[in-house]
């Protein structure tokens, strides 16, 4: 099992060692990347805003619900929603979605790319494939993290200022002055930073479950989900690494 | 010219060639034939080079593809065409910019000469206009055959590599491939190898055939010396149905 895991991380350093070489054709490179920004990003916002809503709503409605004790001030609801989305749900929570949505997106399209022997053609061709396939979905994801974390902390509020207008449970005065109270810019960059790693190991974690699929339909099927597993485990393991170097 | 010389190959200590030896002209169709597992699969991979032979040579007009640096066998894919099984076409592309995709990668050429030359290519192996912009899951596998050979040949290339290009394809689909190929051999005189097992397509362009038994080259010939072949691993093979049975017991018969 070790010698697996030790084999896979070479594989993985190996891979990204020829994702990120000179490109062969630097024009055809770079059109590559906002085909990549739509399908994996442009295309996540949708998934992402409605999660950011319902959640901002759950989140209001218990953190009002849980916490009824006269000496926790009334604006603190804001506060924590705010808090949570900035410094966990905007960055973890949200990658953890992207890790199955962009995640299986990627290891599939490469996987059936590999199957159908499209990769094998482009590498026949002179074509470095893991550069041209690989590293524009890496950079792509990575330039996009920063605006998904945006939208997410943005609806997020919005859904908890949907709760305070249409519902009894809070004024909307008390949820503004909470989510403006004690705010600390450098949650976002701490949230922005993170999301930047996140980015990158959703990307190339799942590229390099996909790009290695031999085999038939299975071999696909197996790839998306070995993506989706592992990029989530990285996700969450460097999550407590990252928090530990960046806020302590 | 291709030449292989001694190539073995073994994975995991289990020995898939042994010391194959062989010339492959240009201007011919050069076919390599075996039954399942024979070992030729593996053998035109290693001719390409998406295997590294054990020992032995494999011989681009003189230069030794094993010894090749990285830089060279790059340069050398260049000059490659190949055409796959299921014709490995990039499904999110249209049928042009499928055609369009070695030249944008690698030629210095206009935008206005590369699509001439893409519609010229296409046009060669008679796909109609009106596919052009279509995408491949749009269209029937021969045709996509035949856009594949089409992007194979548009950097003009010396060597075209074809791994059971009829598989899949009715009899009379398949004969329109097997001409294409041997048409477009003749007409730029490219080293053509195809990996095949249908006998339609031996005896109909197999101009320098070798046979590939168990890993070891059985037979080397032309489609014309197969009637009068003694090798009883070719008679095995190519003589294995009753029809062909009957067609060599009447040839031989005068």
């Amino acid at each position: 099992m070790i010698k697996k895991f030790l084999q896979e991380v070479g594989e993985y350093l190996l891979l990204m060692k020829r994702a990120f070489a000179k490109p062969d054709n630097f024009r055809m490179f770079i059109k590559q990347i906002p085909r990549e920004i739509e399908k994996l990003g442009v295309d996540s916002i949708g998934i992402i805003v409605i999660i950011s809503i319902f959640m901002g709503v759950i989140m209001t409605v218990q953190t009002v619900l849980n916490t009824e004790n006269p000496l926790l001030p009334r604006y603190s609801t804001g506060l924590v929603l705010r808090d949570t989305f900035l410094l966990e749900f905007s960055s973890t929570i949200m990658s953890l979605l992207l890790a199955g949505k962009v995640g299986s997106n990627i290891a599939s399209e490469l996987g059936s790319m590999r199957v159908s022997e499209q990769i094998d053609a482009m590498e026949i061709m002179g074509v470095n494939s893991a550069n041209y396939l690989i590293l524009p979905k890496i950079i792509a994801l990575v330039l996009f993290m920063p605006v998904l974390v945006t939208l997410c902390v943005g609806f997020g509020l919005i859904g908890g200022a949907c709760v305070a207008q249409f519902s009894d449970l809070i004024t909307m005065s008390d949820f503004i002055y909470g989510i403006q109270y004690a705010f600390i810019p450098f949650y976002y960059t701490y949230s922005v930073i993170k999301s930047l790693f996140f980015g990158f190991i959703i990307a190339s974690v799942s590229s390099f479950y996909g790009y290695y699929a031999y085999g038939g339909a299975l071999a696909v099927g197996r790839a998306s989900t070995h993506a989706v597993v592992n990029s989530s485990v990285l996700v969450l393991l460097s999550n407590i690494v990252l928090t530990n170097i960046i806020l302590t | 010219m291709i030449e292989v010389k001694g190539v073995s190959k073994s994975f995991d200590g289990k020995s898939v060639l042994e010391d194959i030896s062989t010339v492959f002209l240009p201007g011919k169709v050069n076919q390599i034939i075996g039954q399942s597992g024979s070992g030729k699969t593996v053998l035109m991979k290693c001719i390409i080079g998406l295997f590294d032979v054990d020992s032995g040579a494999v011989m681009y007009d003189g230069r030794n593809l094993p010894d090749m640096p990285q830089s060279e066998k790059k340069m050398l894919r260049r000059e490659v065409g190949m055409l796959f099984q299921g014709a490995a076409l990039f499904d999110s592309l249209t049928i042009m910019d499928n055609v369009l995709f070695p030249l944008e990668m690698f030629s210095a050429i206009s935008r206005e000469e590369m699509r001439k030359r893409a519609r010229f290519c296409l046009s060669r192996v008679n796909i109609p206009q009106t596919a052009y912009d279509k995408y491949p899951g749009e269209i029937s596998g021969g045709m996509q055959k035949r856009v594949a050979i089409a992007r194979a040949i548009t950097l003009n290339p010396k060597y075209l590599f074809c791994d059971e290009p009829n598989s899949g394809l009715d009899p009379v689909t398949s004969l329109v491939i097997d001409r294409l190929i041997e048409e477009i051999t003749e007409e730029y005189n490219i080293t053509t190898i195809v990996n095949t097992h249908d006998m339609n397509s031996i005896m109909e362009i197999g101009a320098h055939i070798i046979l590939i038994d168990k890993g070891h080259k059985a037979w080397e010939g032309s489609k014309d010396d197969i009637f009068t072949s003694e090798c009883k691993a070719l008679d095995d093979f190519v003589f294995a149905s009753d029809l062909y049975k009957k067609i060599k017991t009447r040839v031989n018969a005068g």
